[in-house]
């Protein structure tokens, strides 16, 4: 099972966030950078899972410069066989999908897996429009795969509640939490991932579509009207008159 | 024109296709075009499209579309959107749209932009519109280049507005390819709005002290009509079912109302959170991060204060039904 894990470099989800001055640009300045939690914890664990239950070999792929090699190496201390970073930011959801359909049209992928979203763009585009390049199928929010050769039943989240599913190899999936337990990196897998591979290709011609041309902060919430604990007529009363939610 | 597409998950339309056709009725005029709304496969209630904005309610019939896969529904919609002419196609930010948008959009060559927080500004060939980016902590505005535009629409962010009588639906003949994803079996919990979906949320953390002590949390939620959430340590230790995790690493919510009950409020959580209308916070720890967020903060034992709340909260409900 030759299986590809797209993964893209977050913000720690407790760095605060922050911009140019004008505005324009994000600044990472100062910021720990990592795995997006989802391709980490839950595909990447899945793809090794299969692997460690049926043979194959799980493979990162990324497009990044240099500064995203420390992140790279975590997934292979965690177990990927090795990685492919595309040298180039990774300016749009389409520029990315792009990279990843033209490696996959060159290398045959059996499993292409991908995180529910990021937690940064929050877009979780990429998947989708990586399977329409590739005219595979695509499902999304997995809680569940499991597989019989090619023939893999996945369970997917749907708006409250779960649909089960069938689709054979060659497919794309993104994870979800449940797909997979996370693991922590030993000091055997860290000391092992210094010696595997990343491969840097130069990236594909692809014109952005859609671009970010400005940030901003949202409104600052108002100030905290505290009530007395044992006063909770007056919440009500509040919470009906004044903030009309009731 | 703008095309919307209207998901109708077991044959019936939900509030999020009500809320993307409103704003897909409403990008259209801005734009100076026509709406369209499309639905696949069963749709009991299609008409109502109308009344929520689409001067025309298209379907197409067929039973292989009543279960979704993507694959699919990517062509049909992009078929449609080419026979009609759609400059602007709209979808919702839910399960299956986010598997769609993406497809859709590379079968259009058009540029994408998920779980928009507000309707398009154009100038001349330029759209743009904006989103919630960072789980809530800024806010990014793309400008989209391409001639034909893909948008999703961010749940719970605009308001269905009726404002016309029901259309009558009219049959699209587009075709619908062979799909390689069958769906076996569908589970949905009845009776429960889902958390994406839901206007009133309470949601309970660690400061419960175990899985035993739900009673009153549900009990509060039952008296709401609101759906149950919890923080991540609780659904990480398994006292709650994952599906309700709501923060930044679990489901993002935009309710009109959300209680937190013994949940400090790291930052994770709070970019899950942060979006909702009115927050009210009970934490017997003053510090607590989480009043910082809050509209109304109680400072007391979540044990006294709660049962107080129903309470309340009965007194209320029976006075005002």
């Amino acid at each position: 099972m030759n299986m590809l894990v797209c993964v893209s470099r977050t913000p720690e989800t407790t760095a605060p966030v922050k911009f140019s001055a004008d505005m324009s640009e994000y600044d990472g300045s100062g910021v720990n950078f990592i795995m997006n939690p989802y391709d980490e914890w839950y595909a990447l664990v899945r793809a090794l899972e299969v692997k460690e239950s049926q043979g194959g070999k799980v493979t990162l792929f990324h497009v990044g410069g240099a500064e995203s090699d420390a992140v790279i190496r975590k997934g292979l201390a965690i177990g990927a066989d090795d990685a492919v970073r595309v040298d180039a930011a990774p300016s749009s959801s389409m520029f990315v999908a792009k990279q990843i359909a033209e490696y996959c049209k060159a290398n045959a992928i059996d499993i292409l897996f991908f995180g529910k979203e990021t937690i940064d763009f929050n877009g979780a585009e990429v998947g989708a429009m990586a399977a329409e390049m590739l005219d595979m199928p695509y499902i999304s929010f997995a809680i569940d795969m499991q597989l019989d050769g090619n023939n893999a039943t996945i369970t997917r989240e749907i708006e409250g509640g779960k649909e089960v599913g069938e689709v054979q190899t060659p497919f794309a999936l993104s994870a979800a939490k449940g797909l997979a337990e996370q693991r922590i990196a030993n000091m055997r897998g860290i000391m092992m991932s210094k010696r595997k591979p990343i491969n840097v290709i130069p990236a594909a011609d692809a014109a952005d579509k859609a671009t970010v041309v400005k940030y901003a902060y949202p409104d600052a919430g108002g100030d905290v009207v505290y009530i007395e604990p044992d006063n909770m007529d007056e919440l009500v009363r509040r919470l009906a008159e004044e903030a009309k939610v009731l | 024109m703008v095309l919307v597409y209207a998901e109708s998950p077991q044959g019936k339309l939900k509030k999020a296709a009500f809320e993307a056709v409103t704003y897909g009725r409403q990008a259209a005029d801005a734009m100076g075009v026509q709406c369209a709304a499309l639905v696949l496969g069963a749709a009991d209630n299609a008409g109502e499209l109308g009344s929520y904005g689409a001067h025309e309610v298209y379907q197409v019939n067929n039973d292989s579309l009543n279960n979704f896969d993507s694959q699919v529904a990517a062509s049909v919609v992009s078929s449609a959107a080419q026979k009609l002419g759609a400059t602007l196609v709209v979808m919702m930010h839910s399960s299956s749209g986010k598997a769609l948008a993406g497809r859709v959009a590379v079968r259009l060559d058009a540029g994408l932009v998920t779980a928009v927080n507000a309707l398009p500004t154009i100038s001349g060939d330029a759209v743009n519109v904006t989103k919630n980016v960072f789980s809530g902590k800024a806010i990014a505005e793309f400008s989209i280049s391409s001639a034909t535009r893909v948008v999703s629409v961010a749940g719970n962010t605009f308001k269905p507005v009726v404002n016309g009588d029901a259309a009558s639906v009219q049959t699209l003949d587009v075709d619908v390819p062979q799909g390689r994803y069958t769906v076996k079996e569908v589970s949905t919990m009845d009776g429960v709005t889902p958390l994406p979906e839901a206007e009133l949320v309470v949601s309970a953390g660690r400061g419960m002290k175990g899985p035993e002590n739900w009673g009153i949390i549900e009990e509060l939620a039952d008296i709401l009509g609101a759906t149950t959430a919890c923080s991540r340590p609780v659904a990480d230790v398994g006292w709650r079912p994952h599906h309700e995790h709501v923060g930044q690493t679990g489901v993002a919510i935009k309710p009109n109302l959300y209680f937190a009950i013994g949940i400090s409020g790291a930052i994770q959580h709070l970019a899950g959170v942060n979006q909702s209308n009115v927050i009210v916070v009970i934490n017997k720890d003053p510090e607590a991060p989480f009043f910082k967020a809050a509209d109304y903060g109680i400072v007391g034992d979540l044990f006294d204060v709660v049962p107080r709340l129903n309470e309340s909260l009965k007194k209320y409900k029976a006075e005002n039904s």
